[in-house]
């Protein structure tokens, strides 16, 4: 193992964390290169919060390492700090004050004065689109935009790290594109860990996408690395019409096909699930074999395995 | 240093958005300036003695209730996750929580300098053990502010830090007292009328500053803050 790779922004090697008998986080190893969007998923209780609040500096591990841009937190704490912006899961503000003495002190935190406070926060105001809020009192904003200033919050001082802990939980659909095309925005230049359990987000935004279960990782890989792996076969859905019976042996007999089911029929249509033994597409095989029996077709579709499955699937959602 | 300052002004004004800080205010002057001119033209002596002898009684409900949410509140918001992970030290937040709480403390007994103004209004009172009794006041505050600080960095709960706290600044303000002092083996008896807060501020109430009274005032405010940074450290081992 290289002891300092410039290439990687975060380096978390053997890390455990302990709370008495609770095993919260259990030998972590990963990274995070220069310039990703990383998903951090696992279901609620998984450890997520516990991974970010020690490469946060907020706990220390029980033992292991966390590295962030090639200084370790025991030890250089201070110094990772400043290079990290960090979301804590329930993005917690100080409700009594306006959002723009709230920035301002956050950015004097930061060591942020004079013009140079002055034009990151009217940078963080337009990106987060607060203007219009500057002078009103967080505790009276909606739940959309205290998440805008959690995260103007984080990114006031222009980290190299950004940290958001499900910044999404709450949120309406619109909000949810916005602050999802900010989160995109930011991951253009920075680094960003993005932790969810909201698959489809992380799927959205995410170059790799690390998942755990029980403080362990159990996958780790790119949405589409993830979604191949785990796919034993494809899934067609068609609707087609013709005698029941026929259809469904005639569709057997396509090369590949390993079963097919029919459901009810209306009006002579059926709806019919093929499930394939390859992983290879079948689509053209299954349209001629409908064409060159006289049937009629009205849907063909092949159904992707969906991270939702794959994340079902390790995390023993059915156990 | 520019941290410190910002923590300092954010807690120092935090206190006066809210109407409770003007209605403690408002309360403690009422309530001491009563309590002083009520038998002030039987005494008759223009001076401030009673007055400074009415504060460490006075602080122990005034005090509690400054420190019971400054982390508190942190902790049952959890804005205390964010705050502990922006480059700061464990020492520059205590201070600069510490040095916010003192301000308030201090501007409230400034605002009892109608009781000097009057006194120099309607006789001639020897300035010297008033300016003591004020800078003795302050250092006693001080050490009453470090204890309700730790406590309360032990509690989500504004109310129980507030009970706490009037509990521990009450024991450690009899313990040095006579009918305590009267009750315990005579080995202790030092040991214990040195600890308590109350013994240090007899001379502070005459207007004399003892250099020992000073430095006794001044190590249990630093013991406590020193705590205080512990108790914040110890959410490590949890």
């Amino acid at each position: 193992m290289t002891q300092n790779d410039s290439r990687l922004m975060l380096e978390v090697r053997g890390l455990n964390k302990r709370f008495g008998q609770v095993h919260a986080v259990n030998d972590l190893d990963f990274e995070v290169r220069r310039g990703e969007v990383f998903g951090f998923l696992g279901p609620n209780g998984a450890g997520k919060s516990t991974t970010m609040r020690m490469i946060t500096c907020f706990i220390p591990p029980t033992s292991g390492s966390v590295r962030v841009d090639g200084m370790d937190t025991a030890g250089h704490d201070l110094a990772v700090r400043r290079k990290i912006g960090y979301l804590p899961e329930s993005t917690p503000l100080y409700s009594d004050m306006t959002v723009s003495e709230y920035l301002a002190f956050v950015g004097r935190v930061r060591g942020l004065s004079g013009q140079q406070l002055k034009g990151r926060m009217d940078a963080m105001f337009s990106v987060c689109a607060l203007t219009k809020m500057a002078g009103r009192q967080i505790g009276k904003l909606s739940k959309g935009y205290k998440q805008r200033v959690g995260l103007a919050q984080a990114m006031i001082h222009d980290p190299d790290l950004l940290i958001l802990d499900e910044p999404m939980s709450g949120l309406d659909p619109n909000q949810i594109i916005e602050i999802r095309n900010l989160i995109k925005k930011m991951g253009e230049e920075k680094t960003v860990i993005y932790c969810s359990h909201i698959l489809s987000e992380v799927a959205a935004t995410c170059d790799r996408i690390l998942i755990i279960k029980d403080g362990r990782i159990v996958a780790t890989g790119t949405p589409d690395e993830l979604t191949a792996g785990h796919r034993s076969g494809s899934q067609y859905t068609l609707r087609a019409k013709g005698d029941k019976a026929a259809l469904k042996s005639g569709l057997e007999a396509v090369n590949g096909v390993s079963s097919v089911t029919a459901g009810d029929g209306q009006d002579g249509w059926f709806d019919l699930r093929i499930s394939t033994g390859s992983k290879g597409d079948i689509g053209e095989e299954i349209f001629s074999c409908i064409v060159k029996n006289g049937w009629s077709l009205s849907e063909l579709r092949r159904d992707h395995t969906s991270l939702e499955e794959v994340f079902t699937q390790l995390t023993g959602g059915g156990k | 240093m520019n941290t410190v300052m910002a923590i300092f002004k954010k807690e120092f004004t935090s206190y006066f958005i809210s109407p409770i800080a003007y209605v403690f205010i408002i309360v403690f002057l009422i309530g001491t300036n009563f309590m002083y001119f009520q038998p002030f033209f039987l005494i008759n002596q223009a001076d401030m003695r009673n007055y400074f002898g009415l504060l460490p009684w006075v602080f122990l409900f005034f005090v509690p209730a400054i420190t019971m949410r400054s982390w508190a509140e942190e902790k049952k918001s959890k804005t205390i996750e964010l705050l502990l992970t922006w480059p700061l030290s464990d020492a520059q937040v205590v201070l600069g929580k510490f040095f916010a709480t003192l301000a308030f403390l201090a501007s409230a007994v400034a605002l009892s300098v109608t009781i000097p103004v009057t006194l120099f209004i309607i006789g001639n009172p020897d300035p010297g053990p008033i300016i003591g009794g004020y800078v003795g006041a302050l250092l006693m505050g001080a050490a009453y502010l470090a204890i309700g600080l730790w406590i309360s960095s032990h509690t989500e709960n504004q109310i129980v830090a507030f009970i706490l706290a009037w509990v521990v600044i009450f024991v450690m303000m009899i313990i040095g007292h006579p009918m305590v002092t009267m009750k315990i083996p005579a080995l202790f008896v030092p040991l214990f009328s040195y600890l308590g807060l109350f013994t240090h501020f007899e001379s502070i109430e005459r207007g004399v500053i003892d250099s020992r009274d000073v430095i006794y005032y001044l190590s249990m405010t630093g013991v406590f803050l020193y705590l205080n940074a512990q108790s914040l450290g110890s959410r490590k081992s949890e």
